[in-house]
This record gives C-alpha cells, sequence and structure tokens, in this order.
C-alpha cells in the first residue's frame, strides 16, 4: 500500500489486516508507556486545510505514540490567506522533509492531487463530501471488537448523508466486511442517485429502528435547517431523531454510534449519547489505533518489524 | 493568388465528388475533374475531403482582460489549424463585451480568420438590465449571449428578444439570442453532471433539467416574441426532445454541440482531473448517444467547440476549485469525425455551413463564386496531440492519438494553415 486514499482501493483481506495491526496498537495504548519507536526518524506532514480539531489531534497522537516527529500545517493565518496555491504549499511543505502527509481539504480529490504533486505516500483524513478512510476504519474496529464480527451486522447510517464523506467510505468499510447498511434520511439529503451501492433506504428512523444492531447518526449541520434543505431542525427531529423514546425501542444489544461532534437534543438525544449503547468514546480511541496502523502500513512496512 | 486542390472528395450543392478545386483571387473559380491551371500553389488532397471553411459559433478568446490565457492572434492561428475560417467570439471578456466600442476592438475582418464579436445581451453580463442592443448592432453584432451565464429572468430574456426581433425586421437582417441554459436555482454550486458518478465522488450536481428547464421556458417566449433562439452546447437528451418539438412546430430555433459532449461521458470525472471539468458538464452515456444521434440527423445544427482557455496553473488545483472549460479549436474536426462517424457532406455541413445557417446564412458545399473559404480534412490519418497554437493546453486530448486531421486551410483565398511533416 503505496498511500491511503479511499476505502474503495481496499479489498476485504486488507481491511481486516489493518483492523488486525489496529488492535495491536490499541494494545499499545493500553500499555504503561504507550509509545513504541517503530517510527523513529520519520516525519509526518499534517495538511490540515480544513478546520478538524479531533481529526488531526487524532493523527497528531497516532504519530508521536510510533515515536515519529510531526510537522502540522494549519490554514489560520497562514501562506493560504496570502493566497498561496495548494501545490505551492504541498511543495514547501514537502521541501521540509517530511516522509508521509495527511490531508484533510475541502475539495473532492485534493489528496489525490498532494500524492501526485509531491510523490510522498498521502493519508486521506477527509476528502470534500467524498472520502474519510481512517474514519471508516475507526468505525468498523469499534463494531468489531464490540460484536466480535462485522459480517451480517444491520447498520443504519442517518443524517446528511448526501454531504457526507463518513456515509461514503464507512458504508463501503461496513459493505466490505459484509454488512448490511441502510440509509435513513430526508430526500433532500440522500445523493441523488444510489446506482452501484447496495443499500436499502428508509424514510424515517421509525421505519428501521427494531431491526438494526447498530444506528450511526451523523451530524446534522444546523444551518441546513432553514428550509434549505429540511423545513426546521424539529420536523429533522420528529422524523429522524435518536430521541429517548426511539431509543427505548431498540434491540436489547443495538448500539450507537456518531463521527463527532454531535449536536446534542438534534440527531441525538443527551441521554443516548451518554448511555450504556454508546460508543462514541471508543470510537474516538479506536481512531488513534487506526492511524497508527495506517502510519505504519504506509511508512514501516517495506522494514518489516515488529510493533 | 491562385489555388489548386487536387484529387480530393469535394462536398458540393450535389454532393460529394472527386474533384479538383480551383481558387483564384478570394473565391472559387472552377470545380472539375483534371483542371488544367497553371496555379502558384497546388495542395495535393489525394485520400481528403475538401469543404468550405469551418465556422465557431462559440470560442472564448479572453481578450480583452485574459490574454494570459488566450489573445485574438493567438486564438485565430489556433482556429486556422483546426480549419475554421471564422470565429465567434464570447463577450465574457473584461470589460464585456456589452457596447459597441468593445466589439469594434475584438472585430478581426478577412484576411485571416474573420473574428465576429458576439454581444452581450445584459450589461456587464449580470442579467439586470439590457445591453447597448443598438450600438453592439451598429458595431456588426449579430449573435447575442450572456454566455458563461444564463439569462435567468424570463422578464429580461423577453425584452431583448422582442428588441432583437424588432430589430431583424426591420434591417432584414438576422438577429439571434443565444442561450447559455442552466437553471441557477437548479445548477448552484454544482461541479459536474448530477448522477452517479456524482453521487459516488459526493461532488455537487449540475442536474440535466437544471439546462432543459431553461431551454422550455425559452422556447415559449420565442413562441411569444418570433425571436431566432439559438441553444448553446447542447448537453442532455431531454433538451435535444425540446428542439426537435420546437423545430417541427415551425420556431426559428437553431443549437449547438461541443466536441467534448460527444467523446466522453461522466464517468471520466472519477479521475478528478479538472481537465474535465466544463459548463455544461459531461453527461451519461445516453445523453451522449441522443446527442450524436441528433447531430447525424440535423436536430443539431452545428459542432461548436466552446474554446475555453485555461492557464496550467490555474487548472493544477482540485476539481472543484478548477475553472470550466477546455480548449477545442485544434481537434474539434477530429473529435467529432471519430465519436459520430458522419459522412463528408454531413461532417462539412454540421462544423461549416450549419454554423452559418444559425446566423441567416445559406449554401452548401464548394461551388464557383463562393467565397474561397476552404479546408482540406484527412479522415484517415492518425496522429497524436502533442502541441497546440493556442496558448492554453487545457485539453483532454493533449497526448492521445486522434483520427483525421486538417492539413490546410483557405480563408478568402489565402493559405493561412498548411501542415507541415513532422518528424516522428
Amino acid at each position: 500500500m503505496r498511500s491511503l486514499l479511499s476505502i474503495e482501493d481496499l479489498d476485504r483481506p486488507e481491511i481486516e489486516e489493518l483492523l488486525d495491526l489496529a488492535d495491536e496498537f490499541a494494545e499499545v495504548l493500553a500499555r504503561d508507556v504507550p509509545k513504541v519507536p517503530a517510527l523513529r526518524g520519520k516525519t509526518v506532514g499534517l495538511l490540515f486545510f480544513e478546520d478538524s480539531t479531533r481529526t488531526r489531534l487524532s493523527f497528531d497522537r497516532a504519530a508521536k505514540a510510533l515515536s515519529a516527529d510531526v510537522l502540522t500545517f494549519t490554514p489560520g493565518g497562514s501562506s493560504v490567506s496570502k493566497g498561496e496555491s495548494l501545490k505551492d504549499t504541498a511543495l514547501t511543505l514537502k521541501a521540509m522533509g517530511p516522509d508521509l502527509f495527511v490531508v484533510r481539504h475541502k475539495a473532492t480529490g485534493a489528496p489525490w492531487r498532494v500524492a501526485e504533486w509531491t510523490g510522498l505516500p498521502v493519508a486521506n483524513a477527509g476528502d470534500g463530501a467524498h472520502q474519510h478512510p481512517t474514519q471508516a476504519l475507526l468505525d468498523t474496529l469499534t463494531l468489531r471488537q464490540h460484536f466480535g464480527k462485522v459480517d451480517g451486522l444491520r447498520v443504519a447510517i442517518v443524517g446528511d448523508i448526501r454531504h457526507s464523506r463518513v456515509a461514503r467510505s464507512t458504508t463501503q468499510a461496513l459493505q466490505a466486511l459484509g454488512a448490511k447498511v441502510t440509509l435513513v434520511a430526508p430526500r433532500t439529503l440522500l445523493p441523488v442517485d444510489l446506482t452501484g451501492w447496495d443499500v436499502r433506504t428508509a424514510d424515517g428512523l421509525d421505519e428501521v429502528l427494531t431491526e438494526m444492531d447498530a444506528i450511526y447518526l451523523l451530524r446534522i449541520q444546523q444551518e441546513r435547517g432553514g428550509g434549505e434543505v429540511f423545513p426546521s431542525v424539529d420536523e429533522y427531529v420528529g422524523r429522524f431523531g435518536l430521541t429517548r423514546e426511539r431509543a427505548e425501542r431498540l434491540g436489547r444489544d443495538a448500539v450507537v454510534m456518531h463521527p463527532g461532534p454531535m449536536n446534542r437534543g438534534v440527531e441525538i438525544d443527551p441521554s443516548v449519547a451518554d448511555g450504556v449503547r454508546s460508543l462514541v468514546l471508543p470510537q474516538v480511541t479506536n481512531g488513534i489505533a487506526v492511524r497508527m496502523a495506517v502510519l505504519f502500513r504506509l511508512l514501516a512496512a517495506d522494514e518489516g518489524g515488529a510493533v | 493568388m491562385t489555388l489548386l486542390v487536387t484529387g480530393g472528395t469535394v462536398v458540393t450543392p450535389g454532393g460529394a465528388v472527386e474533384a479538383d478545386v480551383a481558387i483564384d483571387g478570394a473565391s472559387i473559380s472552377a470545380i472539375g475533374t483534371g483542371l488544367d491551371i497553371d496555379a502558384e500553389v497546388t495542395i495535393d488532397a489525394t485520400g481528403c475531403w475538401v469543404g468550405p471553411g469551418f465556422v465557431d459559433l462559440h470560442t472564448h478568446l479572453r481578450e480583452p482582460g485574459q490574454e494570459y490565457k488566450e489573445d485574438i492572434e493567438s486564438g485565430r492561428r489556433a482556429a486556422a489549424q483546426g480549419g475554421y475560417t471564422a470565429i465567434y467570439a464570447m463577450p465574457n471578456t473584461e470589460p464585456a463585451i456589452d457596447a459597441g466600442h468593445v466589439a469594434r476592438q475584438v472585430a478581426r475582418p478577412a484576411p485571416g480568420v474573420v473574428v465576429h464579436p458576439a454581444g452581450a445581451i445584459t450589461m456587464g453580463r449580470r442579467g439586470e438590465r439590457l445591453a447597448h442592443l443598438d450600438d453592439l448592432w451598429g458595431a456588426g453584432v449579430r449573435l447575442f449571449t450572456d454566455d458563461g451565464d444564463t439569462v435567468a429572468d424570463a422578464g429580461l430574456l423577453r425584452r431583448a428578444m422582442e428588441y432583437l426581433a424588432q430589430l431583424e425586421t426591420s434591417s432584414g437582417e438576422p438577429a439571434v439570442i443565444a442561450q447559455h441554459a442552466e437553471d441557477p436555482g437548479l445548477c448552484r454550486n454544482g461541479h459536474m453532471h448530477e448522477g452517479s458518478v456524482s453521487s459516488r465522488l459526493g461532488m455537487r450536481g449540475l442536474p440535466a433539467i437544471g439546462e432543459e428547464v431553461i431551454v422550455a421556458r425559452d422556447l415559449k417566449l420565442v413562441e411569444l416574441t418570433g425571436c431566432r433562439y439559438h441553444v448553446q452546447h447542447v448537453s442532455t437528451a431531454g433538451t435535444i426532445d425540446l428542439i426537435r418539438n420546437a423545430k417541427a412546430r415551425g420556431l426559428p430555433v437553431t443549437a449547438e454541440v461541443a466536441p467534448h459532449h460527444l467523446a466522453f461521458d461522466h464517468s471520466e470525472v472519477l479521475t478528478m482531473d479538472p481537465v474535465f471539468k466544463m459548463y455544461p458538464p459531461l453527461r451519461s452515456a445516453a445523453d451522449v448517444a441522443a446527442l450524436k444521434a441528433a447531430l447525424a440527423d440535423g436536430t443539431i445544427d452545428a459542432v461548436a467547440t466552446d474554446h475555453a482557455p485555461h492557464a496550467a496553473f490555474e487548472k493544477d488545483v482540485p476539481f472543484e476549485e478548477a475553472p470550466r472549460g477546455v480548449i477545442g479549436l485544434e481537434t474539434a474536426a477530429a473529435v467529432v469525425h471519430e465519436a459520430v462517424g458522419l459522412d463528408a457532406a454531413a461532417f462539412f455541413d454540421r462544423m461549416a455551413d450549419g454554423p452559418r445557417r444559425v446566423l441567416g446564412g445559406s449554401g452548401s458545399g464548394l461551388e464557383p463564386g463562393r467565397p474561397a473559404d476552404v479546408v482540406v480534412f484527412d479522415p484517415g490519418v492518425h496522429w497524436t496531440v502533442v502541441r497546440f497554437a493556442s496558448r492554453s493546453t487545457n485539453s483532454p486530448w493533449l497526448g492521445r492519438e486522434l483520427t483525421g486531421r486538417v492539413v490546410a486551410t483557405v480563408a478568402a483565398g489565402r493559405l493561412l494553415y498548411r501542415l507541415q511533416e513532422e518528424a516522428v
């Protein structure tokens, strides 16, 4: 594996191998000294052109837990605001000597361009509404740890599917591992053409609540509720919010997930977010282990070496 | 100057014939076999098609204002290499061609590739109030468009149509409204065709219906006003149905298609390569098939390049941040030939005489007495696109092989371009 750009580039054995590796790194993170020298001497360049706190911190933590150095670029007050192009920024940062770039950008395909321009391995940390492969890996890892397997799980992804890179990549990863995915959203927030997606769709959460093993809620951008794509937040919650009442009707072993940051009281009731079914915090912890696995595979794989 | 084109398949009003074409001065003097003329220049057209010079209804020359992308002279050179003897320069320059003095600055008469400025319909192409239509008319403008943007306000478009229809009836000369059809509400923030590919990539779409609702609405205004109406870069099967119906009802409606819409569908965007970004976007395979059929059966009157130069650095960005458009003057003939496979007569009709008819012209093929705008096209030659006369190189065909190439362009009796044998 040269770069990790899209979940679509991985087959089932490759995903499972990354998850196995992530399990090993999760064990490392639980040690008294949660650090290994696997990437000592390597430098990871974090190119975050779009605001992101949790993904950036997670990659930062993952790189440091592998003893790599970190070079961080964020656009606030930087050359980007002075009109520097993405290409020039990438080439400038490359000249500072990183071994790999982690790229987050609001435009679809930006990580592919950075990989072309720089010739360095690239880990996609989210491009447009397209791909977020490490999120997909941490989601499937979290489900696999909880249920012991992903095969056969029934997962509902709920919310703004159309504009969500998480929905796209997590759906693909779940399907690659044998899960059945149902998309639940107002028509205005579903992708226009689901040809090739192999998913079910549902018109409201009540339709699918009792049959799901996992409910995966997406953040609803409240500014969309001003009549742009749904009439109001209240009306959205009425059909698509995981309220306390709905949570009570879930199957006994069903779990609730969210990529964060959550809008409590919108897509998820606070009591559900903090409840026993919630895997939200294990998702965050697993994010570090998964990103360690990805950085390790991209930077250390050729040299072999034990964890 | 005398010129003799020998041994080609010549497109004439009576069909394609094997013949020589003699040119004397600015017009064709004779067409026949074994012409015995002592010409200053002889072009051997054996195996080639010979027909009227191409006319491009849709060229972006970028001058004034963006000469780093293209200028009028580099655009004319590119046109000559592509077989064009006349081009219509779109008004989305800086400043826009919304008044006579800007049109006069852009216009280029013969000799060489004739540049006809197209005028804006609204001031600054802002869609708010009418451009200086009489002033533009006086500067020779006959094609009016806000190309790049749609005249979305139906009331404003109605008034433009009423105004121009009156200019036509009072002068006896044709006045054409050309629309870039893209409903702003349906297409806002879109980057590519709305469909399975955009859904997979998570990119906002430009739906086919965004083009069709504008054309459907405009056709009602044509019924009302009687103004000539031309649909620019038709891209959807639904638009073709609307045009076919309108023509059957006798409305003064014409349409053009761009070469890239005949050659590619939206699956190319899976590469996320900005060279495939243009508006209207590359559509579905079914749309492409419908466009080819409509060009072949004449529902679409003309090929028009939508030649849209952009500097390399502008396209060297992520897809969504890239400017729209591809260049096309130098590859259009080959691309159309390869994609659609028209015979010589139909090919020259859609490339040359069809576009002239949009502006009220008549004529079909070469005949003695007609102006000596002549193109020699070799339909069988394979070549690789390696360089352009255009200042820009934003072409999806750069580095690709094409079949069919312009080998000579004659405009008003002058040899503007002749392909040199290249060392391979």
